[in-house]
């Protein structure tokens, strides 16, 4: 028996310290001193109930600062469960579509992961800290599927988002900057690696790894020392132009980087409503990762019926779109006619200079049927729709690979 | 490694009945019990020297009468003439006894007039609803995927021509009454408390309802839609116990081919590539086959023999949400000589006697167990086996066989301590009917859910494998995904009581999982 | 009002209550010539506000404004009569351990209420409400729409049936199977699925009980469940809340609506029968003797009280009539309506806490609502009653005095008879006794704050609302009574064995509550009836 099993109730005396969260609905972020100082514009969003920002002064800049010098930004509200114990990989690998065995410790991977259907509770990354520690970051809220997932394995399940904080610097020069600030032996990180490095009395994980495309880096740290990493990296930055920045800016990089965003980009099954809005792995362009011979794991035979039944009845695509016209939410046709398919995310990409869009397809179109596309682009423009029948391409994601991101030793920039 | 085409683990009345239909139509199967003989929870046990009773049901009411025939009962010594057939007794220290007489009161005895005559209408429109619910009782729930054979379809028209059938009002009442709970619809019909007390009884035996607990009159319907002998509701005491059942059955499994073997503990079912390909028992020993059929309860099957591993999460949720925590004791009492129950005539001793004086009293008696309690004023159906039966007791003594509610699998005080207690309060009960019985014990074994769990590898000690209540009835019987016979592991299927149509000695779910194996190698 | 006796209505509509309002307001605007009759000197049946002691407005039946529907709000113009709802704010569960579970608007500060207790629980909430916003959006739609006759060939109920099915198989497998189980679950078991904690179970487990004759660990309380979260699914801004001046003012905005529109209601005439001929209601006969002709009767009284008192029996067929006698009304609650003095303090809440404008319970386990229910059953009111409290003078100072407070408790469980005899008024006190100590228990002081207190059992809300068994619902909402079969299968589609004698209340599909969409139905199928265009009916919304 799992020792999760057992009752998670907190103590009474913690209980009643708790009660006051009422008065404040949106919670701080261990940086949010740093933050609050550096924003110009109040302009902030909730994520997962944590006040965070759209962009703190100026959304261009912000942008930049990820693709020409180092960007900052907090990634402390994003949802963290330690996974530990004899038989946290079984576990993991039990519930997760990659084989786990795979990852080696101080390694870390992108994965997804399904209930029965074969449809995608979420997507995340899996770091491996140990043989037997893990540390599973995604979007969405899973402890009691953690917890039921356990029912036979010798493993527990903590969550602990409020406990780590976490930063992500990305960026031509966040290497640099991480040199310059002292964690020596930084240059030795491969892309998706991680490592323990002395931060004041205490450590800071560092993988390299991002939301971005760019090279970059994620620094984890216990919540107590948060401000005197920001203030670290802060200061070794200052001569390579660190910034920090607001979802606005990242989530222009992201689309870039050919990323999918949970309950932006799909519909995750312990949300949807309704039944056609879920989606199979091989449905939103994470059929990579399904893996169907390390043996049993959550949702293996209906993913491996659909494939064999030929029922996959979706699948998500990159789109070139011709003009520079973001085309967000447009509505996808084939021969400028039949309705196929929506664009979940769409932007002007000031890096691949072209106007691009991730947009979910109904098969076959986007899978065998691939010519004659078009979105319909409903701009909003002083309070009228300039309507526009646009062209558009499937091209792979991401939509620009930098070499920077991979290279080891990263350069010096 | 010895292969054999099919392995059927657990040699109760269901797995025998699906191992000897596999056997009959050319399947080379292999019978796994884990106990010394077979039986399961059916069986004929010495409990006390030279007294044996049957170990959990006692008396046969829904026999399938295609079990009978496909299996050849008959030629395999089973014994069903219709002086077999007995009476239920309502008593009542009040008024009296009530004799329900013939398939479950063709006559009723010991009514005022206006009551048999309310009786009797009730009782044909219970027969009727029972006869419409039928089809669906006896096959294969209803596929919702779409995927009904013909047969089935057939069935499902069947059933839907039978309600039809049943013209405009009448159909009707059936649908407003389908969910209704037992109390209200008596209330609307009957006025005698030993009558409607009898009936509340039946509807909640085996199940954590309360005779005023909505959908309660399911239990009633499942009891009427079963037959015996050809002969709709009636019960027959078997001669030689439950135990003789069985052996007719093992008789006729034998014949076929079949394979026993005893003492024989699965502990693990092999899975390859998400396919079961045979068993691994506690010794070590590996037995291949390319279909594997439990008749264990389902959530032991896939929980422990299958494990989480090769499941996915939301499938070993439903498991461990099924509902199998039982309600009810069995008590085997050695007396030195049969007991007298109150007004009640010789015939009578041989019938099923049932303390549930009303309606009130069985709910009263469910209150306490939904807190973990036992209640202190049981309600009980007594049977004297040996009357009709003299080879289970010593010259002279008697078996006193008695299904006791409510008793909770999980006692809150425990059933260390509580068991006692919970024997005290039964006696009491029976001196009240039967004065001086409490004298003539010799011995006394109660079982309590928890002894029930340990002795017949059921979990819960739930004698269904699995509450037998509206929602986990058909396609959510034992959790949908599993509700076909066939569940997500190829190749593994399940077979027991902890399937579609549910408990009792029926043999339905085993001969339908064979039918279901059988149609799916087609 | 003294010329009525030498008219003949279009339609009379025989008791004031909400459905009988929202039903005369339909039947008027569609052309006819409405009258409504009502037994007491003021109209608005369970939903209104009355003042019992000098300067309290007490909304002293129904207590909050939830499920009203919004389609009939919009037709009938209530906003523009004066109809204010206001929101609640919070609500919460008092444990016995001195803490509380609160429901917070906010999903973020839910979520950390809950992880308060349990972090598991804290998660398993979005599956929950997926699930149960689920089934709400598969029988929302059926709210409006009346239920078809299964035993009938009629191509609209074919139709309707048709209709269903195929809803039904448009679930999918995985869908259609839940649903079935989920109807005939009882709310504890349902809970045990996703919930550790028991406090958390009860807070949930509330929805499944109130107003029924149930526990919740009856099979069919998951179903009760939604009919309180009907309000929710279709995206309706502030669903539950405070009318403003209390219940009455969404009958108060009935009745002006429906005067506006040309409507007569005569108050403080009780109907003593309906009157039939040749096997058509053709008008009704008041308590005092004067007779009233209508083209057709509509009674917004429940199916019991309109067949087995105002109609003669022989006039109803005897597979009718068992029917109706068998149809279950069971009274199950009782109110405690009180005056305060000044606003009670509960020490384990903080002041600023946004709960004080909300629900308050203190029945922090299934076990202690289960046990309620026990003492109902052997007919008694409940030792360690469930209460449903709120002070909406929080929110709405109209109601009372400056600084004064009216609290109004809902109170499970209380049977109609106690131990199968009339209640007495010992009874009744010893009744409220109960309630007020178990309040006392959690708020030191309160005793002293009271300045008034109505209390009233089965007893008196029969006898004053004419709802039989004092029952909220016209009707338990058991499958039995549910859909084609409520209030009696063969007569669920508003109409009677007598030709021109509709009844419209909670007795009829879709059920009670301060809902609205029976008496809305039973028009629509007047109109259908009358031939007459139903214009100002506009269509149920939508659930996409």
């Amino acid at each position: 028996m799992g020792t999760t099993a057992k009752k998670a109730s907190t103590p009474y005396a913690a209980r009643i310290a708790a009660r006051g969260h009422f008065r404040t609905l949106r919670l701080d972020t261990p940086f949010q001193p740093r933050i609050d100082a550096l924003m110009k514009r109040n302009d902030w969003y909730s994520w997962g109930g944590y006040r965070a920002p759209n962009s703190l002064w100026d959304e261009e800049l912000e942008y930049f600062a990820i693709r020409s010098q180092a960007s900052l930004f907090d990634i402390s509200p994003m949802v963290k469960y330690r996974i530990e114990g004899p038989d946290a990989e079984a576990f993991l690998n039990r519930i997760t579509l990659r084989d786990v065995a795979k990852l080696r410790s101080g390694r870390v991977h992108y994965t997804a992961w399904c209930d029965d259907e074969g449809h995608v509770l979420d997507d995340g990354t899996l770091f491996r800290l140990a043989d037997n520690r893990f540390r599973l970051c995604c979007q969405e809220r899973h402890l009691p599927w953690l917890h039921d997932s356990a029912f036979g394995y010798d493993v527990a399940v903590v969550e602990e988002t409020e406990a780590i904080a976490g930063l992500s610097l990305q960026g031509p020069t966040a290497f640099a900057i991480l040199r310059e600030a002292g964690f020596a032996g930084i240059e030795r990180l491969k892309v998706f690696d991680l490592a323990y490095f002395q931060h004041q009395n205490g450590t800071v994980t560092i993988s390299r790894t991002g939301f971005t495309g760019d090279l970059g880096y994620e620094l984890f740290v216990p919540a107590e020392l948060a401000l005197s990493l920001w203030d670290r990296l802060m200061d070794a930055g200052q001569a390579r132009g660190i910034r920090a920045i607001g979802y606005t800016a990242l989530n222009r990089a992201r689309l870039e980087a050919g990323l999918i965003v949970a309950n932006a980009d799909f519909a995750t099954a312990e949300h949807a409503l309704r039944q056609d809005r879920v989606r199979m792995p091989d449905e939103i362009g994470l059929g990579f990762m399904v893996d169907l011979e390390k043996g049993h794991f959550n949702g293996r035979r209906a993913i491996a019926r659909a494939r064999e039944n030929k029922t996959l009845r979706h699948i998500l695509v990159g789109l070139e779109i011709e003009g520079n016209i973001p085309a967000e939410h447009a509505i996808v046709y084939h021969r400028r006619t039949r309705e196929v398919g929506l664009v979940s995310a769409a932007a002007w990409s000031p890096l691949a200079k072209r106007n691009i869009a991730i947009a979910s397809l109904a098969r076959p179109f986007g899978d065998t049927v691939t010519d004659d596309l078009w979105v319909e682009i409903y701009a909003m423009r002083e309070l009228r729709y300039e309507k526009l029948m646009k062209r558009a391409k499937i091209v792979p994601r991401p939509f620009m690979k930098l070499d920077r991101r991979t290279a080891t030793p990263p350069a010096d920039f | 490694m010895t292969s054999s085409d099919a392995i059927v683990i657990g040699g109760g009345h269901n797995g025998l009945v699906c191992a000897a239909v596999l056997a009959k139509s050319g399947r080379k199967v292999l019978l796994l019990e884990a106990a010394s003989e077979l039986g399961g929870a059916a069986r004929t046990e010495e409990f006390a020297p030279g007294f044996r009773v049957s170990s959990v049901a006692h008396l046969l009411n829904r026999l399938h009468p295609e079990v009978v025939k496909l299996l050849d009962l008959a030629k395999h010594g089973l014994v069903l003439q219709p002086e077999q057939s007995v009476p239920s007794l309502s008593l009542s220290t009040r008024d009296g006894p009530l004799t329900l007489a013939g398939a479950y009161g063709d006559d009723l005895v010991g009514a005022q007039a206006s009551e048999q005559a309310a009786w009797r209408s009730l009782r044909a429109q219970l027969f009727r609803y029972a006869g419409v619910l039928k089809p669906f009782l006896s096959r294969r729930p209803p596929d919702l995927r779409g995927g009904n054979s013909l047969a089935e379809t057939f069935s499902l028209g069947q059933a839907g021509w039978a309600l039809k059938k049943l013209g405009k009002e009448d159909m009707r009442d059936f649908l407003r009454v389908i969910l209704m709970n037992v109390a209200d619809l008596l209330d609307e019909q009957l006025t005698d408390d030993r009558l409607k007390g009898l009936l509340a009884f039946d509807a909640v035996l085996g199940s954590h309802l309360g005779p005023r607990s909505p959908t309660s009159l399911l239990g009633l319907y499942y009891r009427l839609a079963g037959d015996v002998g050809g002969v709709p509701g009636a019960q027959f005491a078997p001669k030689g116990g439950m135990g003789a059942v069985v052996s007719a059955i093992a008789g006729s499994a034998a014949a076929a081919g079949v394979t026993v073997r005893t003492e024989a503990v699965v502990r693990t079912i092999r899975i390859e590539n998400g396919r079961a390909t045979g068993v691994i028992l506690a010794d070590g020993e590996e037995l291949s086959a390319a279909t594997v059929v439990s008749a264990a309860d389902p959530a032991a099957t896939f929980l422990e023999l299958v494990g989480p591993r090769e499941l996915d999460t939301g499938f070993v949720r439903k498991m461990r949400n099924i509902r199998n925590r039982g309600d009810a004791a069995k008590l085997h009492l050695a007396l030195d000589r049969p007991p007298e129950f109150a007004g009640v005539d010789s015939a009578g001793h041989r019938g099923r006697l049932v303390i549930a004086p009303s309606v009130d009293h069985v709910e009263r008696a469910f209150n306490p167990c939904k807190y973990g309690e036992f209640s202190p004023a049981p309600v009980m159906e007594v049977t004297l086996p040996s009357l009709s039966d003299p080879s289970l007791a010593p010259d002279g003594a008697c078996v006193l066989s008695a299904v006791i509610q409510y008793a909770p699998y999980r006692l809150r005080e425990g059933w260390q301590s509580g068991k006692a207690k919970f024997l005290a309060a039964i006696m009491a009960k029976l001196e009240e009917h039967a004065p001086g019985i409490g004298k003539r014990v010799r011995h006394a074994d109660l079982l309590t859910p928890a002894d029930l769990e340990q002795r017949y590898r059921m979990p819960g000690g739930h004698w269904h494998h699995g509450e037998l209540q509206a929602d986990q009835m058909l396609v959510s019987r034992p959790v949908f995904g599993a509700e076909g016979y066939d569940t997500p592991i190829g190749g593994l299927f399940l077979c027991g009581a902890g399937s579609h149509p549910g408990g009792g000695v029926s043999g339905t779910p085993g001969l339908n999982a064979a039918r279901r194996i059988l149609a799916m190698e087609r | 009002m003294g010329t009525h006796r030498l008219k003949t209505w279009d339609a009379i509509v025989i008791g004031g209550g909400h459905n009988g309002l929202v039903n005369a307001c339909y039947l008027q605007r569609a052309g006819l010539d409405v009258l409504v009759v009502e037994k007491n000197d003021w109209v608005g049946g369970a939903a209104v506000s009355r003042e019992l002691t000098p300067g309290f407005l007490y909304s002293n039946c129904s207590y909050v404004c939830s499920l009203f529907r919004p389609e009939i709000m919009r037709d009938l113009e209530l906003p523009r009569f004066g109809l204010q709802v206001i929101a609640y704010e919070g609500g919460a569960v008092f444990t016995r351990d001195g803490d509380y579970l609160a429901n917070y608007r906010d999903h973020d500060a839910h979520r950390r209420e809950f992880a308060r207790f349990s972090k598991r629980d804290a998660e398993a909430y979005d599956r929950y409400a997926r699930d149960v916003t689920r089934q709400c959006r598969f029988i929302q739609p059926l709210l409006m729409r009346t239920a078809p006759d299964p035993t009938s060939l009629k191509p609209r109920d074919i139709g309707e049936l048709m209709y269903l099915a195929k809803k039904f198989w448009g679930l999918g497998p995985d869908q259609m199977a839940a649903t079935l189980r989920f109807w005939t679950m009882s709310i504890s078991d349902f809970l045990d699925e996703y919930f550790e904690t028991d406090v958390i179970k009860a807070n949930f487990s509330i929805s499944g009980i109130i107003g029924t004759a149930l526990g919740p660990m009856s099979p069919g309380t998951a179903y009760v469940l939604l009919h309180h979260y009907m309000g929710e699914v279709d995206g309706s801004v502030g669903a539950w809340g405070y009318a403003r001046g209390g219940m009455g003012a969404i009958t108060k905005a009935l009745s002006a609506s429906f005067q506006a529109s040309g409507g007569t209601i005569r108050t403080g005439a009780e109907v003593d029968h309906v009157v039939v001929r040749d096997g058509k209601a053709t008008g009704i006969v008041l308590a005092g003797g004067e007779e009233i002709s209508g083209k057709l009767v509509v009674s917004n009284a429940d199916v019991k009280r309109t067949f087995l008192k105002l109609v003669a029996e022989k006039e109803l067929p005897d597979v009718f009539l068992r029917r109706v006698r068998n149809f279950k009304i069971r009274g199950s609650s009782g109110k405690v309506n009180i005056a305060l003095d000044s606003l009670p303090e509960f020490p384990a809440l903080p002041k600023d806490s946004p709960c004080y404008r909300g629900d308050l319970h203190f029945t922090d386990s299934v076990e202690r609502m289960e046990r309620a229910y026990d003492d109902w059953k052997a007919g008694r009111w409940s030792a360690d009653p469930f209460l449903d409290m709120m002070i909406p003078t929080t929110l709405d100072p109209t109601m009372t005095p400056p600084g004064k407070h009216f609290m109004s408790c809902f109170v499970q469980y209380c049977p109609p008879k106690v131990e199968g005899r009339d209640w007495t008024d010992t009874d009744r006190d010893a009744f409220a006794e109960t309630v007020i100590a178990q309040i006392a228990d959690y708020s030191p002081g309160f005793r002293d704050r009271i300045v008034h207190m109505e209390v009233r059992t089965p007893r008196e809300l029969e006898a004053e609302v004419g709802l039989t068994e004092g029952n909220i619902f016209q009707g338990e909402l058991t499958f039995d009574q549910l859909l084609f079969n409520r209030p009696v299968p063969g007569y669920a589609q508003y109409r009677s064995p007598i030709g021109g004698l509709y009844i419209c209340g909670s007795s009829t599909h879709p059920g009670g509550g301060v809902m609205g969409a029976p008496g809305r139905n039973a028009a629509a199928e007047i109109l259908r009836d009358l031939s007459t265009p139903n214009r100002h009916m506009s269509p149920a919304h939508d659930v996409i």
